[in-house]
């Protein structure tokens, strides 16, 4: 797997050094990351704003591992893994890391439970019965335990998104990664979601990294990521 | 049960309609597959039953002669000869029967050995005449190496052997010859005639053979064909037919006679059935190949659309192999599904078409399919349904695996 870390990093869960993602190819080669520089720590909340094309997304799934950066290093829980094979970085997302996007991407052939249940599915650590009981668990505290069975195409935008919440919270991930989670939503609902987003993290002492556009958003924020042009500035 | 499975069986399901005609397809291709397996192998069997209860699985005729030459070299004739092989002739009959006889009851495959002693004549009857071959044997031995109790269709062996004169007609010429059981005939051979009592009559099915043959006691046929001593063949037969080429070669080499197996004799026919066989399996592994490529499209379609959830699943842990488990396992669920569906559509079909009447009269004699029930048909189809579907899954699943996880997302984000 990766390096070990240094212990220069009390409390920080997640971090990156001189982070860098092109895309595109040849001519349409474009730099979406320039150098970026983060540390984030455990029980906080970090909103990252910027214009659209500013790489706010892109620097997402590059912390999160789903995406590979060209150069710069990543640490999670003071362990690199910007070197990390394929197989180890989808453990490391699998243990360590869940994923809210703007659209759900629920599975519509499940219920609620068993898309909850999944990522614990891949990780087997726990039995079926006891999945099912953390999935309910989970479901209620994002206020849908009475529909657990329901098929999740068989929902409203915003059950379907706390469905989504609850599935990113199923292996207890230490960092929450939420891409404009309320992007698709209406104002009540996107009200529902970062509440209960802001709860998790409280109690489960998670560090989030929400996406955003909505200015709201960033205010129920502990700490907000202006972003312009692949870099943080400082905020105005 | 994995997630794999479960999540590939729910993608399946998704796509009901189009896994139905896949499944359909090879359920008839795996039915199809083996009911003509079993039709053209069954044929094969009885024709091989057939000619093996008949002429024997071995023949052992003429003595194998090195011949000499030979070279004077000195005129006075006290000189000496240079002698060399130069080939082989073949010389008469067996002379020595009871002898060639001992000799191959020694091989620890043969179960029986009959003499036999032909000869052409004809039946006369009424003022009609027949040309026939007459065969002269001991009934207890040609039992042994023959079917000929299970070929008698009028009358009893029993008739026969209790008859000096009897002659076992078969079904053809009887006809031919409107004569039944009890009537004379008259057999003329070697300027000789004899009449001979009808004692039971035969039918081997077999065209060439029903048309000229009759059987006589050996001391008769001696009597009559004017062949005292010898035998025109041996006919044997063995515990393990399928070793008949490796006894004959070692008989040949043990009493120098020629010896020639089932399979060779009936080559063309043998090879007649083979191709049959080929060609019904490869005309109807098309249609395996062709549900194979409706699964191809099927599982590529899941792919296309599934790209989203691919994404999703990668993005909370699952690896590039348990994608591709997932669409592999939509392979297996089907081939499964329809391998076992095909069986039972096998087995069925196999059932009713063993029921169905057809009479066939010239090679066999049969008066329904002939059928053969062998568990390789049903394990040769599900091997090619299982080959070629799981391939056809293949390149999907390899594709989905390879999918990148934040394109698909970027793809799909505002």
């Amino acid at each position: 797997m990766a390096d070990s870390t240094p212990s220069s990093f009390p409390g920080v869960t997640l971090a990156c050094e001189k982070l860098e993602r092109f895309l595109g190819e040849g001519e349409n080669r474009i730099q979406i990351l320039r150098q970026v520089n983060l540390e984030l720590r455990s029980g906080c909340i970090y909103a990252v704003t910027g214009p659209s094309g500013c790489g706010k997304s892109t620097l997402l799934y590059t912390l999160g591992l789903l995406d590979r950066e060209d150069a710069g290093e990543i640490w999670i829980n003071g362990t690199k893994v910007s070197g990390a094979t394929d197989g180890e970085r989808t453990i490391i997302r699998n243990r360590n890391i869940g994923f809210v996007f703007q659209f759900h991407f629920l599975l519509p052939e499940f219920s609620a439970l068993e898309n909850v249940m999944l990522p614990m599915m891949k990780l087997g650590e726990l039995t079926h019965e006891a999945m099912q009981i953390r999935a309910n668990k989970l479901l209620d505290e994002v206020g849908l335990g009475e529909k657990s069975s329901r098929l999740a195409n068989q929902r409203s935008g915003g059950e379907q998104q706390r469905v989504a919440i609850a599935r990113a919270l199923a292996n207890q991930p230490d960092i929450l990664l939420a891409d404009e989670p309320t992007g698709n939503l209406d104002q009540n609902n996107s009200t529902v979601v970062i509440d209960l987003l802001c709860r998790m993290a409280r109690e489960q002492d998670q560090t989030i990294l929400v996406v955003t556009h909505n200015p709201a958003i960033a205010d129920a924020c502990d700490y907000t990521l202006p972003m312009l042009d692949g870099q943080f500035v400082p905020r105005d | 049960m994995s997630s794999n499975f479960t999540i590939g069986v729910r993608f399946l399901l998704a796509k009901r309609k189009s896994m139905l005609m896949s499944l359909a397809g090879i359920t008839f291709g795996v039915g199809f597959f083996i009911v003509t397996q079993a039709q053209t192998s069954g044929f094969e069997g009885f024709f091989v039953k057939t000619i093996l209860g008949t002429n024997g699985a071995l023949r052992v005729r003429e003595r194998i002669q090195d011949t000499l030459r030979s070279m004077s070299v000195d005129e006075s004739g006290e000189g000496f000869q240079i002698s060399h092989k130069e080939g082989k002739r073949y010389v008469g009959d067996v002379a020595q029967p009871e002898l060639v006889a001992d000799a191959i009851r020694q091989f620890g495959n043969v179960a029986g050995v009959s003499r036999v002693v032909t000869g052409s004549g004809q039946l006369v009857l009424r003022g009609q005449t027949r040309p026939v071959q007459a065969y002269g044997i001991l009934l207890d031995d040609h039992l042994g190496v023959s079917d000929l109790s299970e070929q008698i269709v009028f009358g009893e062996l029993s008739d026969f052997r209790r008859t000096a004169n009897g002659v076992l007609l078969s079904r053809y010429l009887a006809e031919r010859l409107d004569v039944g059981l009890g009537e004379k005939i008259v057999f003329r051979a070697a300027g000789k005639a004899r009449k001979l009592t009808v004692s039971a009559i035969y039918e081997t099915g077999v065209r060439d053979i029903d048309k000229v043959r009759l059987f006589i006691h050996l001391r008769t046929a001696r009597s009559i064909l004017g062949k005292p001593f010898g035998a025109s063949f041996l006919q044997v037969s063995l515990f393990d037919n399928d070793r008949a080429p490796h006894d004959a070669r070692r008989m040949i080499e043990v009493t120098s006679h020629h010896v020639s197996e089932w399979q060779r004799r009936e080559k063309v026919w043998l090879d007649v059935f083979k191709i049959l066989r080929l060609s019904s399996a490869i005309t109807v592994s098309v249609i395996i190949l062709i549900s194979g490529l409706g699964m191809f499209s099927v599982l590529a379609i899941i792919v296309m659309e599934k790209t989203r959830e691919i994404a999703i699943l990668r993005s909370m842990g699952y690896q590039r192999g348990d994608i591709s488990k997932i669409f592999l396992w939509q392979g297996f669920v089907i081939t499964l599904s329809g391998t076992l569906a095909g069986w039972i559509f096998g087995f069925l079909m196999t059932l009713g078409l063993a029921n169905l009447p057809i009479r066939i009269r010239g090679i066999f004699s049969t008066d329904r399919f002939v059928v053969n029930w062998s568990l390789s048909h049903y394990l040769t189809a599900a091997l090619i349904a299982f080959v070629v579907v799981m391939l056809a899954s293949y390149f999907p699943a390899r594709r989905a695996a390879r999918l990148e996880p934040a394109d698909v997302i970027r793809g799909t984000s505002a």
